[in-house]
């Protein structure tokens, strides 16, 4: 099913933080309007007892909650649920309009592996991913943790999986491949923290994954590795430095980016789906 | 007697006692760490792999900083029809449990238990085979 690109624009480009969630209890698409109230009834609250996520300045903060039909893998997935902060500040006049603060969205791409084990009156939405101050995230955070009886948590990506990723998406083929693909490391055991950042031309790295790659739309283990050594050979026939022993902690390329702390940025929205399919593959495994 | 890879210096080998167990340490964070030992595998005698060898892996107290797949270990552990230990050298318990286990195969290798060879260590890897 293939999104809007203009509803899921807002997605491109953004660096997201990523956490698993487990299974809502409770909760019940038509009451949207509802839970926007009450999030927002919290937020002021918290925001009363004086845990103020702005100082000096009065804002009002108004919440929105909504459903993305097109973000999802298939029709046993949920549709995607949007939760939007954003602020008028008291101080200016009616007709300004209101600042997007905050934004945090779940999702489910292929998430059967999960869904279909859940007993009744659970909503499976594993992967959520936030956009702002993370005062604001652990507010909205608290908040389903508390309606729904779900738990998040941050959700790290290893070296293996990076370089799963880099793998996957050096390999895409697009019109024009605009950025380097870049793998950043850091090098451990050092008295002064080091790292080593290595681009290569995107169209050397797709000719690379070209010839190791052996059934088209099929990955495997054993490619990926053959893609890495590759590229740890060359560094080390030019550098004598074995990438293999650092961690790989950063991998970028036209796709997306992904940083071993859980945070990535979508660059390309024709693999959207891709990325949140692989996404939400890891916040499973998080979660089971 | 610690080394960063096989094989040992040949000027020391007069000076160097019997060898009765080879650890290969895997450090899960490491890739290098993983194709040391499989290029050092090539220098051990076929003699040792029964029940002579075993492997290390350490660092499992972090999966989120994993650069190895544990399913490429175990196809190693497979390979060279020997045992696979699992650690985590960070956290003191752990590891003088695992310093207790390895001293005890130790001691087995080394023909100190009566009634209990190194063969044993390969007759039980077998058996969960067959299951």
């Amino acid at each position: 099913e293939k999104a809007d690109p203009q509803k899921t624009a807002f997605l491109l480009r953004k660096a997201w933080t990523l956490y698993s969630v487990t299974p809502l209890y409770g909760f019940r698409r038509a009451r949207l309007r509802d839970y926007a109230r009450l999030l927002g009834a919290f937020i002021a609250a918290e925001k009363q007892k004086g845990l103020a996520v702005e100082v000096g300045v009065e804002l009002d903060i108004k919440v929105a909650l909504s459903s993305l039909a097109e973000l999802r893998g298939s029709e046993l997935d949920q549709a995607a649920l949007l939760v939007q902060l954003s602020s008028r500040s008291r101080a200016s006049s009616r007709s300004s309009e209101d600042k997007p603060l905050w934004s945090g969205w779940f999702c489910s791409v292929f998430g059967d592996d999960l869904s279909e084990n859940v007993p009744e009156h659970f909503t499976c939405l594993p992967l959520f991913l936030s956009h702002g101050a993370e005062s604001y995230t652990s507010l909205v955070g608290s908040w389903f943790q508390k309606t729904f009886d779900c738990c998040f948590r941050r959700l790290a990506i290893s070296p293996l999986n990076l370089s799963w990723m880099v793998a996957m998406w050096a390999g895409c083929q697009l019109d024009r491949a605009t950025s380097a693909v870049e793998l950043v490391f850091s090098v451990p055991r050092l008295s002064q923290p080091l790292d080593i950042s290595y681009a290569i031309h995107p169209e050397d790295a797709k000719a690379l994954w070209d010839t190791v790659q052996k059934t088209p739309g099929e990955i495997t283990q054993e490619e990926v590795d053959v893609f890495m050594d590759c590229l740890y050979a060359h560094f080390h026939r030019h550098f004598k430095i074995h990438l293999s022993a650092a961690k790989l902690v950063k991998v970028s390329t036209s796709v997306a980016s992904a940083h071993c702390d859980g945070i990535v940025k979508i660059l390309h929205s024709e693999y959207l789906p891709g990325v949140l399919m692989l996404l939400t593959e890891l916040a499973i495994s998080q979660i089971q | 007697h610690l080394a960063a890879s096989l094989p040992l210096p040949s000027e020391r080998d007069h000076l160097r006692p019997r060898i009765d167990l080879v650890v290969f340490m895997i450090d899960i964070k490491s890739k290098y760490s993983l194709k040391n030992v499989e290029t050092s595998l090539a220098y051990v005698d076929a003699s040792f792999f029964l029940g002579k060898v075993c492997f290390l892996v350490t660092g499992v107290g972090r999966m989120n900083a994993c650069s190895i797949e544990t399913n490429a270990i175990r196809k190693l552990g497979e390979a060279y029809c020997s045992p696979v230990l699992f650690c985590e050298l960070e956290l003191e318990g752990i590891r003088v449990t695992t310093a207790q286990r390895l001293l005890r195969m130790l001691r087995i290798c080394a023909g100190h238990i009566p009634g209990v060879s190194a063969l044993s260590f390969v007759s039980l890897m077998r058996k969960s085979d067959d299951d």
